[in-house]
């Protein structure tokens, strides 16, 4: 079953068939999505009644997503949650990959499960488990000293914190990778050219880490912005686009969401393709 | 050569650098993993008895085993999750043999590039494209009708069949990339070793192909079994309202109904089930959750 074995013509092309038939099923319910957001119709289904803009551009009668203030805004919620936790797990990421790469300490490969952990709780739990003790803590604060912290309580602060509290794992994986292709002759030189330490690992170790860390903060971004099941547990009344989305979903939409969701693709295969490329050009430097 | 670096480095001075890099590790996994479900486990066991007035008790996990619909809806869960799972490598495995032996080059990278793609459309749209397909006025009924096969429009939404397609479509990427990797590793000439000595397909992909890349089958498995146990999506808009799916009910417990304590065991229980079936499999497979996660 190599191509140096012959098969017969049957198999073959029963294979490639296979194949095409599992590419069709890939891009489908896309290709769907993308279609319907141009249906002249009140609803994202058949029948087709031909071809319309209005579910970008119109303001009346039909509302347009150009004029959705609370589909846009949803946006804009989920692009602050978004970078906010690009930043965090970026940095946390880094640092922990320095921890898990450079220094010796006892309990460190425990230090290394424990950081995987989050990869394997569902994010429903992650988020109820953050939830319910961010309750607890913001209860016991306002019990004890009076102080109220409305960070603790469900909203955008709490969804920030539960999606980095896993995509920080992500991250990590993704430099420390990186790290470890280092060499550390490097940093020596800069060192014995009268370099202080943070400036030989500003000057020296972090452009050689920055596709890794591009890599991260793309992953991250995306991961955070498409996250649904923890963010689910910890939104308080501002909701993220992905929120929003499934609420007008379930409960019956127009083909607003269609145009929102082709707009999103676009931007996501353009965010997909930058990965790509920067990791194809990691891949052949690391090879060179 | 890492002794000599860090031999630089005068010791107080490594402490304290030592420090500040396990601060932040410390305090994410400290105060957002490990603190809230000590937490979440402490609260399980609390029995509600009065308003503000709790005592500790296993009441929360006997009620679960009580009530048929709260156990019957993990076991349900948990075997649709099985079957998904299981079809989901039933279908990606083929493809991912083809992307790694069949194809060569540039070929080879354009077509697993083009697997990967979908999946960074989020979970949401591709629910959504699933809904336009099946629902009644969708595109698989409108089809049906318009060849003679049905008379009245059907609708293929709110189902367990709705909600299996939805799943082993959102879960593919995570068999496709293992399996490729691992296929990858193959080298031809065991293949054709297995040939030379009389071997067939079947007995080659038993013998050979299917040994070869079991860590890759172990590692989409747990991947795609714990991301399908834990979805929450997919089975609330393609199963409807009954979808019947256990994180549902936690997500009731806690949100809808403001029982938390009962929404904690329910946590800690799928929480139980997932970690005991990842271990299971690693058991039985004799892999490691680092080596698994690399």
């Amino acid at each position: 079953m190599i191509p140096s074995i012959p098969q017969s013509r049957a198999f073959q092309v029963g294979y490639a068939i296979y194949i095409v038939v599992f590419f069709t099923y890939l891009f489908a319910p896309l290709a769907v999505v993308g279609v319907f957001a141009f249906n002249d119709s009140q609803f994202p289904s058949l029948p087709w009644r031909g071809f319309t803009l209005d579910w970008f551009f119109s303001d009346t009668g039909r509302i347009g997503l150009f004029h959705d203030d609370g589909l846009l805004n949803s946006v804009g919620t989920s692009l602050k949650v978004a970078i906010g936790v690009t930043v965090l797990s970026v940095v946390v990421g880094t640092l922990n990959a320095f921890l898990l790469e450079r220094a010796q300490f006892p309990g460190k490969s425990l230090l290394f499960t424990m950081m995987l952990w989050p990869l394997v709780i569902p994010g429903v739990i992650l988020g109820v488990s953050i939830l319910q003790f961010s309750s607890t803590v913001a209860n016991g604060l306002e019990d004890v000293f009076g102080l109220t912290i409305n960070a603790l309580r469900p909203g955008l602060p709490l969804v920030v914190l539960g999606q980095f509290s896993f995509i920080v794992t992500i991250a990590t994986l993704v430099i420390s990778a990186r790290l470890r292709k280092f060499d550390l002759v490097l940093e020596e030189a800069a060192l014995d050219l009268g370099a202080t330490r943070l400036e030989a690992v500003r000057t020296v170790t972090l452009p050689f880490l920055s596709p890794a860390l591009i890599g991260a903060a793309i992953i991250s971004f995306l991961m955070s912005f498409e996250n649904f099941n923890t963010t689910l547990m910890l939104v308080g009344s501002e909701a993220p686009v992905t929120i929003r989305m499934f609420t007008q979903i379930r409960d019956g939409t127009t083909p607003v969401v269609n145009a929102l969701s082709l707009i999103l693709m676009v931007v996501m295969a353009m965010f997909a393709l930058g990965l790509l490329f920067t990791s194809g050009r990691q891949e052949r430097e690391s090879t060179a | 050569m890492r002794a000599l670096a860090t031999a630089k480095l005068e010791k107080p001075e490594r402490r304290l650098s030592l420090i500040l890099l396990l601060a932040p590790a410390v305090v994410w996994l400290g105060l957002l993993i490990i603190a809230p479900h000590i937490q979440l486990f402490a609260l399980s066991l609390q029995e509600k008895i009065g308003p503000r007035l709790y005592e500790t008790g296993l009441r929360n996990y006997v009620e679960f085993f009580g009530e048929s619909i709260y156990w019957m809806t993990l076991i349900r869960t948990t075997a649709l999750s099985i079957l998904a799972t299981a079809l989901t490598l039933l279908i990606a495995f083929p493809v991912a043999y083809y992307i790694a032996k069949m194809l060569r080059g540039r070929t080879k990278s354009l077509l697993f590039v083009l697997a990967l793609l979908p999946f960074w459309v989020s979970e949401l749209i591709r629910t959504l494209g699933w809904i336009i397909i099946l629902r009644e006025t969708g595109l698989i009924s409108s089809a049906l009708l318009s060849l003679g096969i049905i008379t009245e429009p059907i609708e293929l939404l709110g189902n367990d069949a709705a909600i299996i397609i939805g799943l082993v479509y959102t879960s593919m990427l995570f068999m496709v990339v293992p399996l490729v990797t691992v296929l990858d590793s193959l080298d031809d000439r065991l293949v054709e070793a297995g040939y030379d000595l009389g071997g067939n397909g079947f007995t080659v992909l038993r013998e050979i192909i299917i040994p070869h890349a079991m860590p890759g089958i172990v590692a989409g498995c747990i991947v795609v079994f714990m991301l399908t146990l834990g979805n929450i999506l997919t089975p609330a808009l393609l199963g409807g309202k009954n979808s019947l799916w256990f994180t549902d009910q936690i997500f009731q417990k806690f949100i809808v109904r403001f029982n938390w304590e009962q929404g904690s065991a329910f946590g800690f229980l799928l929480l139980l089930t997932s970690s005991l079936i990842v271990w299971a499999g690693l058991k039985l497979t004799r892999q490691s959750l680092a080596t698994t996660m690399r």
